[in-house]
């Protein structure tokens, strides 16, 4: 893939740029949280760059291996250039949170509903901050490498169990 | 108990047992609650090839008020279980229910967080169809237990 | 009886807008999705999706187990197009560890990938018919999906979730007769297409429900993350297999239909086009194969032969540590895309070098329609909500994961 992505990045935001590479082909770039919806902007915006497809927002979860914990991934296509981009923003268990980007594109808000309800990382000025796939009242975040797979928490009487 | 009561072991009893079970046996009305990929298969036996029609189950009825045989096809997760309680409880007796695949019967393969480990744990079952997806024929076989059942089924307890 | 009608203020009757929930036990909501829809009448002015019901834990399965182990998950994405789904997985990892599968293989992959996606258009658009009281197409579509399905079923072994391809290869080869099968299942399949165009194409009630009902413009449709039919049937020309071409479908001649003004019948359109390009790609991939080799000859990655496991100490250790231990991938992050039936379907996979994946993500096509999709229901009225649903094709083995 070409380099261009992460060059133009890096002259524009030399400060919030971490680091960058391009393993397996795929043009990777950690930035800080500080300027992330101006970050986002400029990729969207910039006649050059062009990223106008939202493709996928997730996190992995280093518990235990890696500090920071959480790391917030970002998917990026531009159907114009034809080039993608991943960035990565890496936070703290303590101080898990990020700036929403619905601002730039609406086509993340579900991914940032998911990423809250299923890791625990919270994306602040989202219009409707809820759960998606479990249930207001679930506790817990369920794809935390700390949650154990088989911790049920159903939600009706089952046959057999009287309250 | 009523007229039922005491006709029970009579020979007018059982004549009229047998003439509606064979009535309700051949004349299912199925509620198809369908959720995932076993309502793939679902739809092929509805459809011409395997026909489920000539068993005269082929009418869906998807108000709970107005079906007798409740379909549980795929896998049911907690957030759905409660949903699922509620549409068996709002269904008139005589009622049976049918687990269809393995998601349903136990669980399958998603041992976890989310998913209900077999439906029998939140409402009463009454032919399990194992097979991720069951094939057409599973589910015709399935059905033909489940006239078996209904056929012996005995006047007290439709009473 | 004189003053039967009670003359209020302003002529109109005093109104409120009706709340109504729909589903997740619904017909018309393929699978489990609950809307809240808000009525003025008919009108629907402001609708709430709520997804969640199917959520089967896909992630958390996958990080518990080998990652040859996985494939049976994928199978059960888009349990209407399942090989798409194997495919990109194969493709992922290989891309992780760096191999690619061999050229029989991929035409193969292709084959049976376009198979899926017919099965796939079949599906919704018969579906759709028969929610609008077409269900004659419907009966069609399925009898046309049937002998797809039965045509897989020599190749694969299962109907519907195969979990046909491996890690490095296939599970067999296609049979020898597979050439004549195909032929006969491939005039069948598309006389009973021709048929449902002939039914569908120019009828008056199916033009009235569908023209110019749940329209997008592209700009918009992109902004939402949309890919797949529905955002071609806007304008936009993105298809994974043209813009970067993965696989060998740089080899082959086929266009990407296009549609215009992004309502229900440019998505039925798009779709039925799709199929006939499907159907060319099978055509050209069955003429340019070559016989060879399907599997990678890596011990590292494939299960040795049965009379080398049974016959010798090597071929027992090499069988064993790949079941229990799983592939050793090396470390590493990586982002591999398709085009599935619905949309971009992407695989994020990293690795710690473990024989299980640490981290199996899934990018379903489907989630960022969904979140899109009240945009396409308010203003309509609540009829149109079964059809511009049905078109939009939620899977939701997809969507929920």
């Amino acid at each position: 893939m070409s380099k261009h992505v992460l060059e133009r990045l890096q002259a524009r935001f030399a400060d919030q740029v971490e680091e960058t590479h391009s393993n397996q082909g795929d043009d990777t770039a950690y930035v800080k949280r500080d300027k992330l919806v101006e970050l986002l902007t400029f990729l969207r915006d910039d006649a050059e760059l062009a990223f106008n497809l939202p493709v996928d927002l997730t996190v992995v979860d280093w518990y235990q291996k890696r500090e920071p914990r959480f790391e917030v991934v970002y998917h990026l296509y531009s159907t114009t250039k034809k080039h993608r981009v991943r960035l990565k923003v890496r936070v703290d268990e303590d101080d898990a949170r990020v700036p929403s980007s619905f601002p730039v594109w609406p086509g993340f808000d579900w991914f940032e509903r998911e990423a809250w309800d299923l890791y625990g990382v919270r994306f602040e000025g989202h219009p409707n901050h809820t759960r998606i796939m479990m249930w207001e009242g679930f506790e817990g975040h369920p794809l935390r490498k700390d949650y154990p797979i088989n911790k049920r928490q159903p939600l009706t009487t089952l046959l057999g169990e009287q309250k | 108990m009523g007229l039922e009561g005491q006709l029970t072991g009579t020979f007018v009893g059982t004549r009229l047992s047998d003439a509606l079970n064979w009535a309700r046996k051949y004349s299912l009305f199925q509620y198809p609650f369908v959720t995932a990929c076993c309502g793939m298969e679902f739809m092929a036996t509805a459809c011409s090839h395997y026909d489920i029609s000539r068993f005269g189950a082929e009418i869906p009825r998807f108000s709970p008020r107005q079906a007798d045989l409740l379909f549980v096809v795929g896998t049911v997760s907690h957030k759905l279980a409660p949903v699922l309680r509620k549409v068996y409880d709002q269904m008139c007796d005589p009622k049976w229910v049918v687990a269809f695949g393995a998601c349903a019967s136990s669980g399958g393969f998603y041992d976890n967080y989310c998913t209900v480990q077999g439906i029998d744990t939140i409402i009463p079952v009454d032919v399990y169809i194992p097979g991720c997806p069951p094939r057409p024929e599973q589910v015709l076989d399935a059905l033909m237990m489940l006239q078996e059942k209904i056929q012996a089924e005995p006047l007290e307890k439709q009473a | 009886m004189s003053e039967i009608l009670i003359e209020t203020e302003g002529g109109d009757l005093d109104s409120a807008p009706m709340n109504l929930q729909m589903g997740p036990s619904h017909p018309a909501m393929h699978g489990t999705i609950k809307m809240r829809v808000k009525l003025d009448g008919e009108i629907v002015q402001k609708t709430q999706v709520e997804v969640g019901y199917l959520h089967r834990g896909f992630e958390k399965s996958c990080e518990s187990v080998t990652w040859s182990q996985v494939m049976p998950y994928t199978d059960r994405l888009n349990y209407v197009s399942p090989l798409c789904n194997n495919v990109g997985y194969c493709m992922a990892v290989e891309k992780l560890i760096g191999v690619r599968a061999t050229e029989r293989c991929e035409y193969i992959r292709i084959i049976m990938a376009e198979s899926s996606r017919i099965c796939d258009h079949l599906t919704c658009v018969g579906a759709s018919a028969m929610e609008l009281g077409g269900f004659t197409a419907f009966l069609y579509a399925i009898e046309a999906r049937e002998e797809l399905w039965r045509l897989t079923e020599t190749v694969t072994g299962a109907r519907l979730t195969h979990s046909y391809c491996r890690i490095g290869g296939l599970k067999d080869d296609l049979p020898v007769d597979f050439l004549p099968n195909y032929r006969v299942v491939e005039k069948k399949a598309r006389s009973l297409v021709a048929d449902i165009r002939a039914l569908l194409d120019r009828n008056r009630i199916f033009l009235d429900r569908m023209k110019d009902v749940g329209s997008m413009t592209a700009e918009r449709a992109l902004q939402w993350g949309f890919t797949g039919p529905v955002l071609r049937s806007t304008g936009s020309d993105y298809d994974v297999r043209k813009a970067s071409p993965y696989m060998l479908y740089d080899r082959f001649d086929f266009e990407v239909p296009v549609g215009t003004k992004g309502d229900n019948y440019d998505r039925y359109l798009v779709r039925m086009e799709e199929i006939e390009q499907s159907f060319r790609i099978i055509d050209q991939c069955l003429k340019q194969m070559k016989p060879g080799p399907v599997n990678l000859e890596d011990g590292r990655l494939l299960l040795p032969p049965k009379d080398e496991v049974y016959g010798s100490i090597e071929g027992t250790i090499a069988h064993f540590k790949i079941i229990m231990d799983g592939i050793q991938v090396p470390p590493g992050e990586v982002y591999s895309y398709s085009e599935a039936g619905n949309g971009e379907l992407g695989f994020y996979l990293v690795s710690t070098g473990e024989g299980r994946p640490y981290k199996c993500r899934v990018r379903p096509p489907c989630w960022s329609l969904m979140q899109g999709l009240h945009e396409l229901l308010e203003g309509y009225q609540i009829a149109d909500i079964v059809p511009t649903f049905g078109s939009v094709n939620m899977i939701g083995g997809e969507c929920d994961r």
